[in-house]
């Protein structure tokens, strides 16, 4: 391992008593009391139903709860597993807690999660998010045994979700990762998934820890990076998807900057890999995919565009230096269109992202401002998606995502250009 | 009468001449002085602009936005600004110190008066030229931030945000080359508080339906549940 002194002693000392395990579940927590419980007892539930030889332990690294989430995962237990199952536990799940700085991402709390499934030596590590409230124990099954009896490395999530959730991830990130490192992965920022003990190790091992891209968006950089070195990756499906309100009410600006400015990064780190690849490989799936009526969603997209015709106008002297001048006409263009009958081109939103990544990598402007000023234009895309899906079945969806994602694929080359190119 | 015009001319003459014996040589000195302080300066200059003109600099440069700002103002690029400062600070250095070689009394003062000034008009120089970077910088983040929060006028707040860093810094560069040190004092407190006043004022008046739209549109919504909001999908 490349550096231990991040752990504490007390925590040394608990993953001592622990001893070895098959496989580590981990929970990294930051005032979750509303949802804790529940996550703690499927994942119990899951790991006897479906693990019941196996070694396990949970490890809940906190960020500094003021509402008692750790003694609530150190309490939470199942009185009566024979209402739950036909099986009584044989083995007792070890429970280890641990702290770590909040301030920097959840990038310290997945570095004490792969440290402990390195001295653990665990076989499989799962990583699951606090404010679920859709798990169920049939989500550790899926995630772990891929990992455990398939032999993959990396297991990624796929969800059954509300067509207008998850957009940065449909429009941006995943026909990205897609077209540059040539893996068609769903759900590259899914905030659950599973991996070995040796990718673990390789993760401990990178030269990355202190790097932005390790604290914020870690979870690209755990995708991209498996994906890079040759590690076997696979997805597994795992059913609907829902947080607690809390989380859902995510500050879009931010997102924007810590998702897609690690991915950004991760294509300078990793450029040598993505700039000669040229083909897409599909991803193996697991588990058994189904459809169910989700809750209907009430957006503003009138509120949208008026952010997104006022964004274009107020930073068209910012997006100057990011975008080429036919692209920000071309945009100006569409900003004066009616919203009833407003549509962003595909190919328009494609040459976008890839300008946007090239300036990002010439450092045109400030960094976390150029990424501020992606967020009217994402907006801009969003209001489109909306009106043009808004009647529209999975079916239909998913052959636009498909156009999407062939569309990066296409003009890949334009971004190898701009990105190559001198300043 | 002749004898004495004649010697009176003489010694005119031999004096003038005695002078400008003297005179020459200083004369000479001091143009080879500028030429060799104009070489001198073309020297540095090329080593700054080599040295500055790497592309980590100018990277730098153009993430900061002093690049965008030097164009604006019809200045040149970073590098080349730099360099052709150190050249004219090199070569007046010269120039003085040439001028000091002809010995000119009335002169020799204010020219070790210019010595003593020249290192607080370098450090006003560099006062200015940090505060023009740091107005860029809070103008643009103040232009995004107010942009995606949907705040009117976002382009006149980043503007009044820049303007008010530059006259910090013009301020404190004037007192620090001691020019009209109070009145520049007085004339900044007058011309800030002249701006926050006149920015009460209209708010307070021309802007008290927008104030109130805000603030109902701020606490109405917070008690309003199910309300739409661009926040209700999630982006992840």
């Amino acid at each position: 391992m490349a550096e231990e002194n991040f752990l504490s002693d007390e925590f040394v000392r608990q993953l001592t008593a622990a001893g070895e395990v098959d496989i580590l579940v981990g929970i990294p927590t930051l005032n979750n009391c509303g949802t804790i419980e529940q996550v703690v007892n499927a994942v119990q539930v899951g790991l006897v139903k479906y693990f019941p030889r196996e070694r396990t332990a949970l490890i809940n690294p906190d960020g500094g709860s003021s509402d008692g989430t750790p003694e609530i995962v150190k309490n939470a237990s199942i009185r009566d597993f024979r209402s739950l199952l036909s099986t009584t536990p044989l083995r007792t799940t070890h429970r280890i807690t641990a702290s770590y700085r909040p301030n920097n991402g959840m990038g310290g709390a997945l570095r004490i999660i792969l440290a402990a499934a390195d001295l653990l030596r665990a076989k499989a590590c799962a990583i699951v998010s606090p404010d679920l409230e859709s798990i169920t124990p049939e989500w550790i099954e899926g995630l772990v045994r891929p990992i455990y009896k398939e032999k993959f490395d990396l297991v990624t999530p796929i969800y059954h979700r509300h067509k207008f959730d998850g957009l940065l991830i449909k429009n941006i990130i995943a026909p990205m990762i897609r077209a540059l490192y040539g893996v068609r992965i769903r759900e590259p920022v899914g905030g659950e998934f599973a991996l070995s003990g040796r990718l673990a190790c390789h993760y401990l091992e990178q030269d990355v820890w202190r790097e932005e891209v390790a604290h914020s968006g870690t979870e690209i950089w755990m995708t991209t990076s498996a994906v890079v070195d040759g590690f076997k990756v696979c997805q597994s499906f795992l059913g609907p998807k829902s947080h607690a309100p809390k989380s859902s009410a995510q500050n879009i600006v931010g997102t924007i900057q810590r998702v897609v400015g690690a991915l950004f990064r991760c294509m300078e780190i990793q450029e040598s890999y993505w700039l000669s690849r040229t083909e897409t490989q599909p991803v193996p799936v697991f588990g058994f995919e189904y459809s169910s009526g989700l809750e209907p969603r009430r957006l503003n997209r009138k509120k949208m565009f008026l952010m997104f015709q006022n964004g274009v106008d107020q930073l068209a002297h910012l997006l100057e230096s990011i975008l080429s001048p036919e692209t920000l006409k071309d945009i100006q263009a569409i900003s004066q269109s009616d919203e009833r009958t407003f549509h962003f081109p595909e190919e328009l939103w494609v040459k976008t992202i890839y300008e946007f990544a090239a300036s990002y990598h010439h450092t045109v402007i400030n960094r976390d401002h150029l990424l501020q000023a992606l967020t009217p234009l994402y907006r801009g895309k969003i209001c489109s998606v909306l009106l043009e899906e808004q009647r529209a079945d999975a079916e239909q969806i998913e052959k636009k995502l498909e156009d999407l994602c062939q569309q990066y694929e296409k003009l890949k080359p334009r971004l190898t250009e701009r990105w190559t190119e001198k300043a | 009468m002749g004898n004495l015009i004649l010697n009176t001319l003489s010694h005119t003459f031999k004096g003038f001449f005695e002078i400008l014996a003297l005179f020459l040589p200083r004369l000479l000195s001091m143009l080879v002085m500028i030429a060799v302080g104009f070489i001198v300066a073309i020297f540095f200059k090329a080593l700054v602009r080599r040295i500055f003109g790497i592309e980590k600099f100018r990277k730098y440069c153009d993430s900061a936005g002093l690049t965008q700002m030097m164009r604006k103002t019809a200045l040149p690029p970073p590098d080349v600004f730099l360099g052709q400062l150190i050249f004219w600070v090199i070569w007046l250095v010269f120039i003085v110190l040439g001028i000091d070689t002809l010995e000119i009394s009335a002169l020799q003062d204010q020219i070790s008066r210019f010595f003593l000034f020249l290192p607080q008009i370098f450090v006003a120089i560099l006062i200015l030229f940090a505060g023009l970077l740091i107005a860029n910088f809070f103008s643009r983040a103040t232009l995004l931030a107010a942009t995606n929060a949907n705040y009117p006028s976002a382009r006149l707040l980043s503007s009044l945000v820049r303007l008010m860093i530059i006259i910090l810094a013009v301020t404190m560069a004037l007192e620090q080359i001691g020019l009209g040190r109070h009145v520049v004092l007085i004339a900044f407190s007058i011309a800030f508080g002249a701006v926050m006043l006149g920015a009460a004022i209209a708010f307070g008046l021309g802007g008290r339906d927008v104030a109130r739209r805000i603030l109902e549109k701020r606490f109405l919504e917070q008690e309003g549940e199910g309300k739409e909001k661009e926040e209700d999908i999630s982006p992840l």
